[in-house]
């Protein structure tokens, strides 16, 4: 069996929805299959009217965002969204996105871009998470 | 090293220009244009690439072969086992 890794997807900034690309996409080369839980402000993040306006930040590292954006840019780094995308069509990567959390915010699955698979509740974020080998909350 | 100096690729890849994980999605893709027994080169400037392809190589199943440095990047080679 494959290997899995998990990740709750709860921040919807752009500095951390980068790790979360890179790991699926490193996961994926790496032969590794990726369940993305996508709740809070992930849910946010994921929805179609803010894919590619979102430029949110970190606050505590607000000041850098400028600079990171420019040499992402520069070094030609796709964005989160692309390589996730990307890491779905050469990989066994399912993207859930949370209920309730949707619910609170309004969000119906055809408001939410079209990698995400499914809106499931959290007993189905526990049952994969518990069968995987590596699990992160970012 | 000097042994991998001899070492005849098959292929070569370059992924230069592109940071982590770049070069490795381009191993996945490259390792299947060479035959069982053949030697994929990948050329990369990320400097985590050289960590990464040995890891890469022990999770999925191919024999690394080693690295030589070149002034802005590395030559990482690999041959494929299956």
């Amino acid at each position: 069996m494959a290997k899995r890794l998990s990740i709750v997807v709860y921040s919807g900034t752009v500095d951390k929805l980068m790790p979360v690309a890179i790991m699926t996409a490193g996961a994926v080369a790496m032969d590794m299959e990726v369940n993305l839980f996508v709740t809070f402000y992930g849910i946010h993040a994921f929805r179609k009217d803010q894919v590619q306006k979102n430029m949110r930040f970190s606050k505590d590292f607000e000041e850098m965002a400028p600079m990171m954006m420019k040499t992402m840019g520069e070094m030609h780094v796709p964005s989160w969204y692309d390589m996730l995308k990307d890491a779905k069509k050469s990989g066994k990567v399912r993207i859930v996105a949370c209920s309730t959390t949707a619910g609170l915010m309004r969000v119906k699955k055809e408001d939410m871009i079209d990698i995400v698979d499914e809106i499931v509740g959290v007993g189905n974020y526990l049952d994969v998470a518990s069968d995987s080998d590596i699990t992160l909350f970012i | 090293m000097a042994l991998l100096e001899t070492v005849k690729s098959d292929k070569v890849v370059d992924a230069r220009g592109t940071s982590c994980p770049g070069p490795l999605l381009e191993l996945k893709k490259g390792i299947t244009t060479v035959a069982v027994g053949g030697v994929l080169e990948l050329l990369s400037s990320d400097e985590g690439t050289k960590a990464d392809a040995p890891s890469w190589c022990k999770k999925v199943g191919h024999e690394f072969l080693g690295v030589v440095h070149e002034p802005g990047y590395d030559r990482i080679f690999i041959r494929r086992t299956k």
